[in-house]
């Protein structure tokens, strides 16, 4: 194992250190590292609260700040925070209105933020996002897993919270950001957990999991590796046969890499995602390209489409100033 | 033999194998079970002064709330709320059907927690083996205790995931061990040896 670290056990707290340091500016961090927190809070605001396993930076503290997030509780790598850092967040960002938590669909993360929630005493409710297409939903199962949509409903939640909207409505809205998103993800690499030391797992230089999550846990298939040209038509048929949308729909496409991908390659699959719309009769109206949900160093991407209307496109236009994204402020 | 005794077997078994429980978790999970066990493990030990002085009851509560607040993922609430429930439904001096008794009452709270049943490759399916073994009763009954624990983690092999990050993997988890099946098989095998 080769990584920048000082200790396997430290890395958490050394890099939740750097990152409160370097945006001392929008946050700080709660006693003991249990959260991140934006530095002034908004009175009368609902508080919106994530949290979940390190190793996705820049989600979930990278998105704390006007108009997103309020609070994040960082897990340890992989690993979802424990119930005490979720209450000692909201008792930490509570103005009043009540507290609004993002949760992605883990048995861990829900299990977690679920005691969180009935252990409470204040007003809340809870978005469940699942956006990944590449698991199959059934009332059997786990269900869909929480991928890089998280994003979309942490940002267009926040924006809607940043206006005034109540609990209930943002209840409502994340969970209608959550229904019509959509994402799946392709692994070129494997990552490695600095605890464990070594791959989560092997794969051969001419293959890819197509399918894969964001904890460098297998995906759903092994095949051989193709053209960027192909993966991203699989990718894109998958997430338009789940949103079933119609010819001249608007939607924000997010290409997120997973932390080992460079930005060049990022950009190729763009294009290759636009092309591919725009075939399908689909209408780009906002781009997002970067490595925002990531798995360590895992190299791949996923594609994420997120069907918009005009007030969904103003409150993801408005103003937004948080460590990892920045626009019209 | 005190309930230390045996809250340090159990403990130091996950230590002990926390690298082979990781990499079960590398197949059909994210890789890091042995890691948050072993973390969990040793929160509990650096307690064990505290947890001397205690009824047992009292110490398997201590040893739940510390599980929930050290281990995170789904195993802190599972083995915290399992530990919990044991310590508020034992009578003092149990026998083995008053153990069976509250197990029973512990895989409700689970089933009720992560939505799991029986038969869905999770430590349910370890659990209530055991479980079965106790509230018959008979001869030799820690030897078949321990043999049904350990036996039961093996078997989970052949089930399919529906449950929890493995269920992501569809049929790919068939032909791997649960790595939480296999910690609790661990635990239970620790204290029989220590009985």
């Amino acid at each position: 194992m080769k990584k920048l670290i000082n200790h396997v056990d430290t890395v958490l707290a050394e890099s939740l250190d750097g990152f409160a340091a370097a945006h001392a500016d929008i946050v700080t961090l709660g006693p003991a590292r249990q959260f991140v927190r934006r530095r002034t809070l908004k009175p009368g605001k609902v508080a919106l609260i994530s949290g979940g396993g390190s190793g996705h930076e820049p989600l979930h503290a990278g998105f704390v700040g006007h108009g997103m997030l309020d609070a994040a509780c960082p897990g340890q790598i992989f690993t979802s925070p424990t119930p005490d850092q979720m209450l000692a967040a909201a008792e930490s960002v509570d103005t009043g209105a009540g507290i609004l938590f993002i949760v992605k669909n883990y048995s861990g993360d829900m299990m977690n933020f679920q005691m969180a929630a009935e252990m409470l005493d204040k007003e809340n409710a809870t978005v469940v996002i699942n956006d990944d297409v590449a698991v199959e939903n059934s009332t059997y199962t786990t269900g869909r897993r929480g991928v890089a949509g998280t994003l979309l409903v942490e940002r267009i939640v926040g924006s809607a919270a940043e206006q005034g909207q109540g609990l209930a409505e943002l209840k409502a809205v994340g969970d209608a950001v959550n229904r019509c998103t959509a994402s799946m993800g392709v692994a070129l690499s494997s990552c490695t957990v600095p605890a464990a030391g070594q791959p989560t797992f092997q794969i051969a230089a001419d293959e890819m999991e197509m399918g894969v999550g964001i904890h460098g846990e297998p995906g759903r298939r092994r095949v051989k590796m193709t053209s960027a040209q192909d993966i991203a038509a699989e990718m894109i048929n998958n997430v338009l046969k789940d949103l079933s949308l119609k010819r001249g729909q608007e939607v924000i496409l997010l290409v997120n890499g997973f932390g080992g991908t460079p930005l060049m390659e990022l950009y190729v699959m763009v294009n290759a995602a636009r092309l591919h719309l725009d075939g399908a009769g689909i209408k780009v109206a906002r781009h997002l390209t970067g490595s925002y949900v990531t798995s360590l160093e895992m190299a791949g991407c996923s594609i994420t489409v997120c069907a918009v209307d005009a007030p969904m496109l103003s409150l993801w236009d408005a103003p937004l100033h948080t460590p990892a994204l920045r626009w019209g402020m | 033999m005190t309930h230390t005794d045996l809250i340090r077997a159990a403990t130091q078994t996950l230590v002990d194998h926390a690298d082979e429980l990781t990499q079960l978790d590398r197949a059909i999970g994210d890789g890091d079970h042995g890691l948050n066990m072993r973390r969990g493990a040793l929160a509990i030990q650096a307690r064990l002064g505290e947890l001397d002085g205690m009824s047992l009851n009292d110490a398997l509560k201590a040893m739940g709330v510390t599980c929930m607040g050290s281990i995170g993922g789904s195993s802190g609430p599972v083995f915290g709320t399992f530990l919990v429930t044991l310590g508020k439904e034992l009578p003092t001096g149990p026998a083995s059907a008053d153990l069976a008794r509250a197990m029973d009452v512990g895989i409700k709270a689970l089933t009720r927690l992560g939505k799991a049943e029986v038969g869905q490759k999770t430590l349910l399916d370890v659990l209530d083996p055991v479980r079965r073994v106790l509230e018959a009763g008979g001869t030799d009954l820690v030897a078949r205790v321990r043999e049904c624990a350990l036996a039961s983690a093996t078997a989970t092999a052949q089930i399919e995931a529906t449950r929890g990050r493995a269920s992501f993997l569809g049929e790919r988890a068939l032909g791997h061990v649960d790595p939480g099946s296999r910690s609790m098989a661990l635990i239970i095998g620790a204290i029989c040896d220590t009985l």
